[in-house]
């Protein structure tokens, strides 16, 4: 059988629950369970890589899985948009399943095949949501990936991992519940279907009113975007392995968050709409607010996994504060965003975790001078946060110019006043860990052959591969931006 | 004998198998014995449902004139869209709470009472059928009473468990009796106001003579004499307590059909004998119905969720969910009262399996309170499974049964243009998370109580039960990806309803 996109597309949920099944059947040996794991994500990626080509070329897979009735189906469409995000996806699911490896090997954690298996459908989940061709998909997924990485937030199971846990569960359930169900089927009601449309589903269909309630209901019920006040579950998931939170923050939970915010705006709202909405203007004030008060808190906390937790929530709404805006321009900063802060993000993250392996430091001002023994570890972390400062030559810079440029209504100009200060911040509270882990004399301790620890090689390759990336993908913006522009044709 | 045939008595066949299967089953004596003749007369019952089910879909509905008394003198079975969906619930309800029951009443119930028992609950099990199936208000609060009065009995031997299920059943008793009596009172004022009892004919006299005094008397005596019995928000105090102390198997039964009939009979009698246009229904409608409705699905979720014994917190949550099928009916609409039905159905599978799931946790370790259940999901993995996945029906997220029904609920009240209903089922459904949760939270993330030697207790739980469970559980997410069955059921029902096919 050749392989088609539509092949491809079934791939893309196939792949990753075989890979469940061969994980938990290999559980006996870990090598082999690895391997399986290690070719799962191998598979994957080139089947997302192929299908990004054909989507590229304009091939548009749709897959109906399902026919409910009632107008409601279960069925996929992969564009340009969620091709993106699967390549993401998988790619950095890759370079984080050869990190986890190392990094669960390195510190003896329990459980590991029960740790991959989830993964496994959580990876699943994520490229279910890139693929969805209508919200009711899209939010079975939203829902499967919360599940499935829930046994992960909570893999150390103490008292602190079943606390964070439990507000995990809590925000993210409740509001896709109480939220971005009702949003999701008051679309259904109104619309006559949730599928994505280029253009816009809803443009025409609603009244002012109903366009803002609707706009509030998805926005708020998005949680994995960590809009304030409903990002406390994101600092909370912090007691989570480093692998699972490099996942969070990077490869899947709040990617899919801000992927659907994209979704949500471009192809069910249609861009035009939410631009004339009233309501998308406070939205993105709101968004402005949380990018601040992200980075401010992020300055006062010392555990690193901590500052860089905060650091998301503020980053995330860069796209949240895009997508509102509404303009073109604006748009492609956004997707841009979700693609240049998932690289600069994973690299912070697999450092902290790669510190963590080789000392158990998590905190910072303990960090001095520790670039001695891992030097590569440290430079990562040093190119990455100037990338997540948004420094040219480094892929963090795109995604604010074109937020920047797509300002062009004069109420959203002062808006650049929040990207301005976030920028600002950033430097404060990212720099200093990598510079005075060069610069500072380590701070001298009885048992200073311990704080010399090198990290398992397996987590130290990943995040200096992640950091040449941002490099490299500097040089991309072109191309991921001319790869996006189908998303703006159809409709009004 | 041919399908005609069969299908022609099995409405009377769908009441007297298990009744005089009931009967005898109390002179088996031996329970093993007791067990499999009413396991038997169940799988008949079921069958003859099913052919029930399989004539009503071929799209004829059917009457049976008991002993061939021309009606409107004698007794009427009638079987249309509507309680062909409660004959076919009941009686799989039935065969699966047999199922199930086996190794929970060798536990719950002493050992020389247990043909008793099963006896007993064939005869409930032919109460509710029949209640479905007549058209005949007079016969209703007889089947009505059959049921009922079987039930207290059924309730009361929960008594070996805990002594509670006394007074339980005699709360159960005093209520259900008041509630009959309002029932009965309501049927006479009518068949004063209109010289006759079947409800057919009673609906075509007050089209004819339009309402009195007397009428809307004998409706208002209906309404809470059957909003008793289905639990209807404010009246609801005699079923956490029921439900809780009854035998496991018990529980499982009631809280999957008894509220489930009584409300069909609401319906019938709101809908079908009064006609839903009369101004003063559709006051009580709007001003009665749907704000206890409502309250009732918020209060009750609340009550729910601070609940530390099991089944009370299901049983809290059955009342909250009551309101929502009293809600859609309230509306008025065929949406809203499809929605009702449809509801009606998946509630009865969601909460059937979270009782049988609770049911087979205080089997194997005597789980009573939710700090009990801890680690659950280590200790019967299957068990917690199940649990959770009927849980999540209940939250009514995709995928499962319980999405479909909020869906529709939703899309009724949008089409009613009742905005403040759609945040209360938001509401209800939020504070469903918490308490749900609560249980999912308990099983996976506490670890479970250790033995002696520290090595953590793994329990084998009988297969009867599970198999049950189970059935239950693929229905849950059956239903999800093919709700045709219920919503064609409703739908039809619904329309027959409104659409001025009331007889």
């Amino acid at each position: 059988m050749n392989w088609t996109p539509e092949i491809g597309l079934a791939l893309l949920l196939l792949i990753p629950a075989l890979g469940c099944v061969g994980i938990l059947m290999s559980g006996k040996s870990p090598n082999i369970r690895d391997a399986v794991n290690l070719v799962m994500g191998a598979t994957l990626l080139a089947n997302v890589v192929a299908l990004v080509i054909a989507v590229g070329e304009g091939a548009r897979p749709t897959w109906l899985l399902v026919d409910i009735g009632g107008g409601l189906d279960i069925s996929f469409t992969l564009e340009p948009l969620g091709a993106l995000f699967a390549a993401l996806a998988s790619g950095l699911f890759l370079l984080n399943t050869i990190y986890g490896i190392g990094y669960m090997r390195g510190n003896n954690a329990k459980d590991q095949t029960r740790f991959f298996a989830f993964f496994a459908v959580a990876i699943a989940a994520t490229m279910g949501v890139a693929a969805s061709g209508n919200m009711l998909t899209l939010f079975i997924f939203y829902e499967i990936l919360t599940l499935s990485t829930f046994p992960l937030v909570t893999h150390n199971g103490d008292e602190k991992a079943r606390r964070g846990g439990r507000i995990y569960l809590g925000i993210l359930m409740a509001t896709s519940i109480g939220l971005l169900l009702p949003a999701v089927i008051i679309t259904q009601v109104f619309a006559g279907s949730t599928e994505f449309v280029a253009g816009g589903l809803l443009g025409g269909h609603l009244s002012e009113f109903l366009i803002g309630l609707l706009l509030v209901l998805y926005t708020f019920g998005i949680a994995k975007a960590a809009l304030i006040p409903v990002h406390m579950w994101l600092p909370n998931a912090m007691v989570a392995p480093t692998p699972v939170s490099a996942f969070l923050h990077a490869v899947a939970v709040v990617k899919a968050g801000v992927f659907t915010m994209v979704k949500m705006v471009v192809y069910l709202f249609g861009i035009d709409v939410v631009r004339e909405s009233a309501v998308s203007h406070w939205l993105a004030i709101l968004a402005a607010i949380t990018i601040v008060i992200g980075s401010v808190i992020a300055m006062t906390k010392d555990n690193l996994k901590a500052r860089l937790a905060w650091s998301t929530i503020g980053q995330l709404s860069y796209v949240t504060l895009g997508v509102m805006i509404a303009t073109p321009l604006a748009i492609l900063g956004a997707a841009l965003q979700i693609v240049m802060h998932a690289f600069g993000k994973i690299t912070l993250f697999m450092c902290a975790g790669a510190i963590y392996s080789a000392n158990k430091t998590v905190n910072i001002s303990k960090m001095n001078g520790m670039a001695k023994a891992m030097p590569w570890v440290f430079v990562a972390f040093f190119v990455a946060s100037l990338s997540i400062i948004g420094l040219p030559p480094f892929a963090g810079v795109w995604p604010k110019l074109l937020l920047f440029m797509g300002m062009t209504e004069p109420a959203d100009r002062w808006l650049v006043i929040a990207l301005i200060l976030s920028s600002l911040l950033n430097i404060v509270y990212l720099l200093p860990v990598s510079v005075n882990a060069f610069m500072k004399k380590p701070d001298v301790e009885p048992d200073s052959e311990v704080a010399l620890e090198k990290p398992p090689i397996l987590t130290v390759v990943p995040p200096v591969l992640t950091a040449i990336s941002v490099l490299v993908l500097f040089f991309m913006a072109e191309p991921i931006m001319e790869y996006l522009r189908p998303i703006f044709e159809g409709g009004s | 004998m041919s399908f005609e045939m069969l299908l022609s008595n099995a409405a009377a066949l769908v009441v007297v198998v298990p009744l005089l299967g009931g009967a005898i089953a109390m002179l088996l004596g031996s329970s093993r014995l007791a067990w499999s003749w009413s396991l038997i007369c169940a799988l008949v019952t079921f069958s003859l449902a099913l052919v029930l089910l399989a004539g009503v879909l071929g799209g004829q509905n059917i009457s049976y004139e008991m002993g061939a008394w021309v009606s409107p003198l004698g007794i009427l079975f009638e079987i249309d869209a509507l309680n062909v969906l409660l004959i076919t619930l009941v009686s799989a309800m039935g065969l699966l709470a047999l199922l199930y029951g086996l190794p929970t009443i060798d536990q719950e119930v002493d050992r020389h009472q247990h043909a008793m028992f099963f006896g007993t609950f064939l005869i409930c099990v032919a109460g509710l059928i029949g209640v479905s199936i007549t058209g005949d208000a007079f016969n209703v609060f007889v089947f009505l009473e059959v049921s009922s009065i079987s039930t207290y009995v059924l309730v009361a031997m929960g008594s070996k468990q805990n002594r509670q299920a006394l007074t339980a059943s005699f709360n159960y008793l005093i209520l259900g009796t008041i509630g009959a009596t309002f029932f009965v009172i309501g049927v006479g004022l009518l068949y004063m106001a209109t010289g006759t009892l079947n409800m057919a004919d009673i609906s075509r006299v007050l089209a004819e003579t339009g309402s009195d005094r007397v009428v809307r008397a004998a409706f208002a005596f209906i309404v809470i004499g059957l909003g008793l019995k289905t639990a209807m928000f404010p009246l609801h105090t005699w079923l956490p307590n029921a439900y809780a102390f009854s035998p496991s198997m018990i529980g499982v039964f009631l809280a999957s059909t008894a509220t489930k009939v009584a409300l069909y009979m609401l319906i019938r009698f709101l809908y079908s004998v009064f006609s839903a246009g009369q101004s003063f229904e559709t006051a009580m409608f709007d001003y009665v119905l749907a704000p206890m409705a409502v309250t009732a699905m918020i209060v009750c979720s609340v009550q729910a969720s601070f609940q530390s014994d099991v089944r009370r917190l299901l049983a809290y949550s059955s009342v909250a969910q009551i309101g929502y099928m009293l809600l859609g009916l309230s509306m008025g609409t065929v949406a809203g009262l499809a929605a009702a039905l449809i509801h009606l159905f998946n509630h009865a599978l969601m909460k059937g399996a979270l009782f049988m799931a609770v049911g087979i946790a205080g089997l194997g370790l005597g789980v009573v309170r939710i700090s009990e259940m801890r680690g659950l999901g280590k200790t019967m993995p299957l068990t917690a499974a199940g649990l959770s996945i009927a849980g999540l029906s209940l939250m009514g997220v995709p995928l499962t049964a319980g999405f479909i029904s909020k869906y529709y609920l939703v899309i009724a009240a949008l089409e009613r243009g009742w905005w403040w209903a759609v945040v209360a089922i938001v509401v209800s459904s939020v504070l469903a998370i918490f308490y749900v949760g609560r249980m999912i939270e308990v099983m996976y993330l506490q670890e479970p109580p250790k033995t002696t030697d520290d090595a953590a207790v793994t329990v084998r739980s009988p297969i009867l039960p599970l198999i049950a469970l189970y059935v239950l559980v693929i229905a849950n997410v059956w239903f999800f990806f093919d709700p045709s069955l219920p919503m064609g059921l409703a739908n039809t029902a619904a329309n027959e309803l409104i659409g001025g096919g009331g007889s």
